[in-house]
């Protein structure tokens, strides 16, 4: 390719400016935004140059903040997982009574549908199980799987990406073209279809995988395609780097520029997106044990008891409200802790 | 201009690296169209030479050296390198060549991962080889770094994010360094670097090449860098190579027009040097996707005659180590056209109202007894 | 209100008997969060119709964000600008963008190092000629055609008529610079700023570009600014040359003397780094040993001491104010200025105690390059 003309400016790609570029309104109002956008940049290039040398800056000039929104949501968080990770803890000790079973009350009469007055933390369902103590276990099934299922998604997702990404070509083509046709089908639908097609069963047999592993298994496929494009984009961006030509001077071989050059580049802005898709994933289960395509009952899920709860929304809204609200408390806090992470690595990325 | 030929190799024997009719070729898109990057060039280079490769962008320059380094391997040519043909190795015996064959390049802030410290950079290449462990490594890092100028204490743990350019070409120097290779190139090594920078760098490369034993091939649009560090220079223009010489004859007795062109427009810090319309070179280079036929200069070669067209000049020894590729080379036989003839022809090459003029004939007796009105001869 | 193309009269306000631009003590500075980066820290000269001044320095040492200090096109949030620009005897600093918008354009211009940013890569190249015209000069689309295909001839372009139906990636850098020249003096301003207008170009596009901007300065009588850190590029084309360093002037003179009777080390040292072509090949090149300096908090004293090989205990403590030279129009920031009995004497002692008072080594001997990385 003819090289680029650009005396001194650095060669990230032929053909390709580093800069932007600037569409802005017409006529002398056009030139003079610009020149200051121009100008701007200037500017923005000063602040990084002097974010540049910490011999001559003092080391406690800067710190980044993540904001007390972030906290708040971490927190929420925080609280769900300790929760779900210390129910087994909690029932051996008797502060969480088992979510299956109905729950004695404390003072007879003691309403089906669950009164706060009795001493349960969020009442009781329309069986008399505990609805605090099917919310932590709920937590449990959701956590679970929105996390490993992103787990799995990106370590297969990421390696497609990356593959794609490093070799383009043939390989490039047949494998984004194996994630496009997964991204074609409706997720859901995907999901359902995995989900019965992993845990049916001959009658009197057991059925292939359990009904979790199923789920888990079909949201890392429905999570592959996405991030399968999304680490392609960025191993494009990073392989055109230099240091990825220099590693190849140096002799490496192409897994390792792959592992120790690329991976490390492309993994923070997706480990950041990663959050974002643990919410999505959790809600994607909710929605799937809404539809009772997740673990059967009584074990208890957040989508299966909004599904219940919806019957009882007259009489004891609380049944299908609770759920709700924790369900959407989670996956907010997910988002914004991830976007808050998110925003908090591109800073650091734009100094570099 | 257009060079082909390879008159100005010297023999195998002599040479560590000789590079042979290299050709590179991309296509361009869908188009079926080709862009002609580099077009049988051929050079060489001696152990403990500097060879400088200079020419505007466009030129093929960097792609030559990357050809080189088989990054990618060149459409066709020949690279003998140490007893073997690098185009025709197989991959796994290319890859353990590379330690001998470096490469330094533009933009030092870009050549180094941003997500890694300095040490682990630096002995990256002493990693992939198994050259050296522990504390062995670590010794022959902190010495490399101390040598190209660069506290290892300091630098240590840091970033590349943390270094100025400067610093950070330091830092690439080092890690080129490190396996001690044969063969060094270097591609535009101090374009991005601030002019106090530069100067820094320049120095140190000289002194890594005397105190590791290096052999350089540097590549760079600036004239007077490549003067300063080479022991022999080629010129290049549109993929192909115009004249080499060494660096004080190229200058005192340039013989390409190109050349001549190239040094007279070099801005001279001199105020009793002004610059005028006279001399400077008019047009704009052609594509590489389709070059003049011919000498490719000739579309703005104020000496071109229809021969220049016809015929692709090859390259010829006109003086000692000093070779050019054309077929009316300045101070060549027959008598330069004088100033005057040369100022019209350039105005009427430079005039804006025409775009591609007519230039007017020399007036020079004929070059080896081809008139410039005979009939044209078959292309060689 | 019409106006011709090629001087158009002055605005109202404005005394055409007074200087085209007087600049006093410019400052610059910009509110960061690491501090306040004082990028122009008291700059001022004086410049006539006709003329050309050259701003050389290197990165860091506010060069660029001078001119656009001048023409007023700095960001309005965290930057502080003071001084005063006089343009024809009214001070423009201060004034809102509505009325600077009659400046630009009309008096005022800029051309800037990257064609391909300075243009609109989506709109062609007639349009983007035209716009400038219509909002400027009110003209109809006749006589905007008619005045794009004539600037267009004027900078050097062949075949205007077909350029101007062309995008900007259609052409060559040294045709896309053309065309942004074009564009900056469409409106005929009276000064030009051009900020490292070629250091994107190749060096044979280069010398074609200055002689075109010189030619057209010739024509149009006006004065121009030329920004770049080429010493070499302000050498044959300019009357006078500032040099700028850590957002300070620290020489200023015609620029025959400057090369002659240069005072300051930094430019001495500046000019001895570049390689030149008539040294010898494998010429050692003198180096400004250290980096640039810090600017938000320099260096106290004298901001090259740091890097200078003349520096003596009072660089080190004292800043050095601009006192004039013997030439008349020589102006230099030096307390041991080069050729001066004191600038021998604190040579000379540096170079027996073996090193500058700011703890540069100095030496007879070229500094390794590998100590002349460290600050």
């Amino acid at each position: 390719m003819p090289e680029p003309s650009h005396r001194g400016a650095p060669v990230d790609a032929p053909g390709i400016s580093s800069r932007p570029e600037i569409d802005a309104p017409a006529g002398g109002a056009r030139e003079m935004l610009e020149l200051t956008q121009l100008a701007d940049r200037e500017v923005e290039e000063l602040q990084a140059l002097h974010t540049l040398d910490p011999d001559q800056v003092p080391a406690d000039a800067v710190k980044k903040r993540l904001g007390p929104l972030f906290w708040f949501a971490a927190g929420w968080f925080l609280l769900i997982v300790v929760l779900a990770l210390a129910a087994p803890l909690m029932e051996r000790a008797g502060f969480l009574p088992d979510p299956t079973k109905a729950v004695k009350c404390a003072n007879p009469p003691c309403s089906k549908l669950g009164i706060l007055k009795q001493g349960y933390l969020l009442g009781t369902d329309n069986l008399s199980r505990d609805i605090f103590s099917r919310i932590v276990w709920g937590a449990r099934v959701s956590l679970l799987v929105g996390f490993s299922s992103i787990f799995f998604g990106l370590v297969l997702g990421g390696a497609i990406g990356v593959i794609a990404g490093f070799f383009k070509g043939k390989l490039e083509t047949v494998l984004m073209a194996l994630t496009d046709m997964f991204l074609a089908f409706p997720a859901i639908l995907l999901a359902l279809a995995i989900i019965t097609f992993a845990s049916t069963s001959n009658p009197g047999e057991e059925p292939r995988l359990s009904r979790q592993v199923a789920v888990i298994l079909a949201l890392t496929i429905v999570s592959v395609p996405p991030i399968a494009r999304l680490v392609r984009a960025s191993t494009l961006v990073f392989a055109q780097r230099e240091f990825v030509l220099a590693a190849r001077t140096l002799g490496a071989s192409n897994l390792r520029i792959m592992v120790k050059e690329i991976v490390p580049n492309v993994l923070p802005p997706i480990f950041a997106f990663g959050i974002i898709g643990v919410a999505i994933a959790i809600t994607a289960e909710g929605a799937l044990a809404f539809l009772g395509l997740s673990l059967q009952p009584p074990n208890p899920t957040w989508g299966g008891m909004i599904n219940d709860g919806q019957k009882f929304y007259l009489d004891a809204p609380h049944m299908v409200l609770v759920p709700c609200a924790v369900l959407f408390l989670t996956v907010l806090s997910l988002n914004l802790a991830g976007d808050r992470l998110r925003e908090y690595f591109d800073i650091k990325e734009s100094v570099l | 201009m257009a060079g082909s030929g390879t008159e100005h190799l010297r023999p195998a024997g002599d040479t560590l690296l000789r590079a042979e009719n290299l050709v590179v070729e991309f296509p361009v898109g869908r188009t079926g169209l080709k862009v002609h990057a580099v077009s049988d060039v051929s050079i060489d280079v001696r152990a403990g030479e500097t060879l400088g490769l200079v020419g505007e962008s466009g030129c093929g320059k960097s792609t030559t050296g990357r050809a080189i380094m088989q990054l990618p391997r060149p459409t066709s040519g020949r690279v003998l390198f140490d007893g073997h043909d690098l185009v025709t190795l197989p991959s796994s015996e290319l890859r353990r060549l590379r330690p001998e064959m470096q490469m330094i390049f533009q933009d030092p802030i870009s050549s180094l991962n941003p997500r890694r410290k300095v040490s682990q950079i630096v002995a990256e290449p002493l990693r992939i080889w198994k050259r050296a462990a522990g504390d062995q490594l670590d010794k022959i890092v902190e010495t490399t770094l101390e040598n190209v100028g660069i506290d290892p204490a300091a630098a240590w743990d840091r970033r590349p994010h943390q270094f100025s350019g400067g610093q950070c070409q330091r830092i690439c120097i080092a890690r080129a360094l490190v396996l001690n290779p044969k063969l060094i190139i270097c591609d535009e090594p101090v374009s991005a670097l601030d002019v106090s920078v530069q100067a820094q760098i320049l120095n140190l490369l000289e002194e890594m090449k005397a105190q590791y034993n290096l052999t350089l091939i540097f590549i760079a649009h600036d004239l007077a860098v490549v003067k300063n560090v080479s022991d022999r220079v080629a010129v290049m223009y549109l993929g192909k190579l115009c004249e080499v010489a060494p660096p004080d004859e190229l200058y005192a007795r340039p013989a390409h027009p190109y050349t001549e062109a190239l040094l007279r427009s070099i801005p001279v810090p001199d105020p009793s040097i002004r610059p005028g319309e006279e001399g400077t070179l008019g047009g704009e280079i052609p594509s590489p996707v389709a070059p003049p036929s011919g000498c490719r200069f000739r579309t703005r070669c104020p000496r071109v005659q229809d021969m220049c067209a016809q015929v692709e000049p090859k390259m010829r020894q006109i003086g000692l180590g000093h070779y050019v590729a054309c077929h009316f080379p300045l101070d060549a036989i027959g008598p330069k056209p004088g100033a005057a003839q040369l100022a019209q022809q350039m105005n009427a090459m430079t005039s804006p109202t025409t775009r591609r003029p007519v230039p007017p004939k020399l007036v020079t007796p004929p070059v080896s007894g081809v008139s410039a009105s005979a009939p044209p001869k078959p292309a060689g | 209100m019409s106006r011709k193309v090629i001087g158009g009269p002055t605005g109202t306000g404005r005394d055409p008997n007074a200087k085209l631009l007087r600049v006093v003590d410019i400052k610059t500075h910009f509110r960061t969060e690491k501090g306040t980066v004082r990028a122009v820290d008291g700059v001022s000269f004086t410049l006539d119709r006709g003329r050309t001044l050259g701003v050389v320095g290197e990165s860091g040492s506010g060069k660029t964000i001078l001119s656009r200090s001048i023409m007023g096109l700095l960001p309005k949030r965290n930057v502080v600008r003071q001084g005063h620009v006089y343009y024809e005897g009214t001070d423009i600093i201060g004034l809102p963008d509505e009325e600077m918008r009659h400046v630009w354009g009309s008096e005022m211009a800029m051309v800037f190092q990257d064609p391909m940013t300075s243009l609109n890569p989506v709109k062609k190249i007639g349009k983007q000629i035209t716009e400038s015209l219509f909002l400027h000069l009110h003209m109809d689309k006749q006589d905007a055609h008619d005045t794009a295909l004539a600037l267009l001839s004027s900078v050097g372009i062949p075949e205007p008529e077909q350029r101007l139906n062309e995008y900007p990636h259609q052409l060559s850098g040294g045709m896309r610079q053309r065309v942004v020249i074009a564009i900056a003096l469409a409106c005929g301003p009276k000064l030009l700023f051009a900020d490292e207008p070629t250091t994107a170009l190749d060096v044979t596009v280069q010398a074609q570009i200055l002689n075109l901007l010189q030619q057209l300065q010739r024509e149009r009588h006006m004065a121009m600014i030329l920004v770049t850190h080429d010493l070499g590029v302000v050498a044959g084309r300019t009357d006078e040359i500032a040099v700028m360093y850590a957002g300070k002037v620290v020489e200023h003179a015609p620029t025959p003397v400057l090369f002659s009777n240069m005072k300051m080390p930094y430019t001495e040292a500046l000019l001895s780094s570049i390689p030149k072509l008539d040294y010898p090949s494998h010429t050692r090149l003198e180096v400004i040993p250290g980096r640039p300096p810090d600017l938000i908090n320099p260096p106290r004293g004298c901001r090259f001491a740091p890097r200078c090989k003349y520096a003596q205990e009072r660089c080190l403590n004292e800043e050095p104010p601009l006192i004039a030279a013997e030439t008349p129009g020589h102006m230099f920031r030096c307390w041991f200025p080069v050729g001066s009995p004191e600038g021998e004497e604190a040579l000379s002692r540096n170079l027996a105690a073996g090193a500058s008072a700011s703890g540069v080594p100095v030496t007879d001997v070229p500094m390794p390059a590998s100590l002349a990385g460290r600050s």
